[in-house]
């Protein structure tokens, strides 16, 4: 199963600022009422963007300058909750390639990576860096390098870091792992007869 | 060389090396569920593939069942249309489905345990954050994303990258009225809600040599809200016990040999841990959630923060934060906050010793004017048990709704949701921001007997007194 490269994105940002962003403010569990991931684009932040009644309340997301973003900027423990793959989903359905973050829940950060959805740290100076020059001029383009491990924007740069396994995921296409899993379906069979609870 | 439990579990169930360094572990037992899966079958059908194991595979489901409604068609199109998309998965690929019509269908986190199917040193994965749940068996237990359901149903194991072990000692004796979910929420407030990203958390001493298996997977089943991806308990006389004459678990001869591999399967003694920490069950009290995040807790005799009072930016913006959206008030009492909502339910507190404790001291009390009591069996079992012990009568003469089993309204999926901004007393897990369905809904959570006793004095209040809860 080949897969592309995923070595740097590039692309306009948006901060969504806050720590502690849960899974169920990423996408409200009504939005998943759903057999297929096709619709969870119109779930993203969906409380948060809109009033009980509808209406679109200011938000980074809903803000004309930021619209076509593909990097989303944000703060400490991203995705921390459900262990809903809708989450990352809802993300890359609605177009974003990458995510900054000062740190993710572990369950986040391998479903995203498993879809390709790219998840750097980086520290929350650099992080405010980054999203004081994209508010200054929303059309900057942002660079994040994994080869390199740095973020670029404007003339400036910061460093950004990734768990070597995703790291690797990713530069090498390898990120979705089930042709791999596949590969040691004979292996699996050995284990599995090790075991006493499974031999049986 | 001594050993953690986590250790050879993961040595045991390894089948090798990834090119990215990662592990492809075996899982033993897969549990899916209506909400995470039909995608999960959806690629496996795009790929031409069959589910690996199917005999070590079990459905049910939970999370968008009514429980005010058993026939089919469901009033919710979407709903109805899971079950049926699920109902029909399981038979296409030889899935064992723990439907209602089973009389075994409930919360996928209390079917597992009660079936017998969920057993030490065995690893186990679902596609749901409190799959942690199962550690309380000694059992490695992962929630997962719906790619790694299909990578499980495809291959019976998937990519992980080991954790490190924290060792969680909680010793001494619990005061009388705290329970295991003051428990955990304490660890949680304590340690943080990421501060065990990257770790397994053992939990260990006398608290926990003593604690029932029900109560032992009510701090398992939070192990995710302080950010560590499974939690577990050695397996002792007490698994053993639980486990003995349940429908999957081993039978006859095979019994005695499952018991010593089991007792094998626990941490050696002297094993290394990369963390521990040591707490003293005195200081535990009933806790309730006041902010946002199942670790903004305090103690029943505590005041609400004051963001005035914090020691850094970061804690007092997450107190603004929190107190806006909860609509509290920084240093008054939480003791007294009124609440329009009572929830007694979901995988963390929806068992049968739940509604029992609950139980013993509601007889003869009635839930206050103006406030929705409900409790939801966390499962069919759970609820057959009640009745026939009378509990679903002593929950009714107190003014609750007695409802079929299902997550209910710990996410709402179903149709059981706050309205408006209503403050609800919750057993459930988690406190986000519109967790329970409604975008401004508010969540305390706190242990069943405590949201007992909000629900008869339609506030917060210590369940110690209203109950006449007395030292022993």
């Amino acid at each position: 199963m080949a897969l592309a490269k995923i070595t740097q994105i590039s692309g306009r940002a948006v901060h969504v600022p806050g720590n502690d962003i849960d899974t169920d403010r990423i996408i409200p569990a009504r939005y998943l009422k759903c057999i297929t991931f096709d619709g969870l684009a119109e779930g993203l932040f969906a409380d948060v963007r809109h009033s009980p009644d509808g209406q679109l309340q200011p938000h980074p997301l809903n803000d004309p300058r930021f619209a076509g973003a593909t990097i989303l900027l944000s703060g400490a423990n991203f995705g921390c909750g459900s262990s809903r793959e809708h989450a990352p989903q809802a993300i890359e359905k609605s177009g974003f390639k990458a995510v900054v973050a000062e740190n993710f829940a572990e369950i986040f950060f391998g479903n995203s990576t498993t879809i390709g959805l790219v998840c750097v740290n980086a520290s929350r100076e650099d992080i405010a860096k980054v999203s004081a020059a994209v508010e200054a001029q929303p059309g900057l383009e942002v660079t994040i390098d994994l080869v390199g491990r740095e973020i670029r924007f404007g003339g400036d740069k910061v460093p950004c870091t990734i768990r070597d396994s995703a790291r690797d995921a990713l530069i090498n296409g390898r990120w979705d792992a089930i042709g791999e899993l596949l590969d040691g379906l004979p292996a699996v069979k050995a284990t599995a007869a090790r075991l006493p609870y499974l031999a049986a | 060389m001594a050993k953690s439990l986590f250790q050879k579990v993961w040595a045991a169930h390894t089948v090798r090396q990834l090119a990215n360094g990662q592990t492809q572990l075996l899982i033993g037992t897969h549990l899916i569920h209506e909400v995470t899966s039909p995608q999960a079958f959806g690629m496996l059908r795009d790929l031409g593939l069959k589910v690996a194991m199917p005999q070590r595979t079990f459905a049910t489901v939970d999370h968008i069942v009514p429980t005010d409604q058993f026939a089919e068609p469901f009033a919710d199109p979407l709903a109805d249309a899971m079950i049926k998309e699920l109902r029909k998965n399981c038979a296409e690929f030889g899935i064992t489905f723990f439907d209602r019509s089973t009389g075994k269908q409930g919360i996928v986190h209390i079917v597992g345990p009660e079936q017998g199917i969920t057993q030490p040193g065995t690893t186990i994965a679902c596609g749901d954050s409190h799959t942690s749940t199962h550690g309380a068996f000694g059992a490695i237990a992962f929630g997962i994303g719906t790619s790694q359901v299909r990578d499980v149903l495809a291959t019976q194991t998937m990519a992980l990258s080991p954790l490190k072990v924290r060792r969680i000692n909680v010793t001494g004796k619990l005061r009388p009225g705290v329970y295991a979910k003051d428990v955990i929420l304490h660890i949680i407030r304590t340690l943080g809600v990421n501060g065990g990203t990257g770790f397994a958390y053992e939990y260990g001493g006398e608290v926990f040599d003593r604690f029932t298996m029900e109560e032992r997977m009510t701090v398992c089943n939070m192990s995710i809200e302080g950010g560590a991806r499974v939690g577990y308990v050695n397996p002792d006389e007490t698994t053993f016990a639980y486990l003995k004459g349940r429908p999957y678990a081993p039978k006859a001869g095979a019994w005695d040999e499952a018991v010593a591999r089991w007792r094998a399967t626990a941490s050696d003694a002297g094993c290394a841990y990369d963390d521990v920490v040591t707490i003293d069950a005195a200081e535990i009290a009933p806790t309730v959630t006041w902010g946002i995040n199942p670790g903004q807790g305090i103690s029943i005799a505590e005041k609400i923060p004051d963001p005035a009072a914090a020691r850094t930016t970061d804690e007092k913006a997450n107190i603004e934060e929190a107190l806006a959206y909860m609509k509290l008030h920084p240093g008054a009492p939480i003791k007294g906050t009124k609440i329009d909502v009572a929830f007694l339910g979901s995988c963390t507190n929806g068992r049968l010793s739940d509604f029992q404790e609950v139980a013993r001291f509601l007889k003869g009390k009635r839930v206050a004017p103006g406030v929705k009591a409900i409790a939801v069996p966390g499962s069919q079992g759970v609820g057959l048990l009640c009745a026939e012990l009378g509990i679903d009568r002593v929950f009714r003469d107190a003014g609750f709704e007695w409802r079929e089993a299902g997550c209910s309204m710990c996410l709402a999926m179903n149709p059981d949701k706050l309205i408006g901004d209503q403050l609800c007393a919750s057993s459930s897990n988690r406190n986000f921001k519109g967790r329970q369905g409604s975008p401004t809904g508010r969540t305390l959570l706190m242990s069943p007997l405590m949201v007992a006793a909000a629900a008869v004095t339609g506030a917060v209040a210590d369940a110690r007194e209203v109950f006449g809860v007395e030292a022993n």
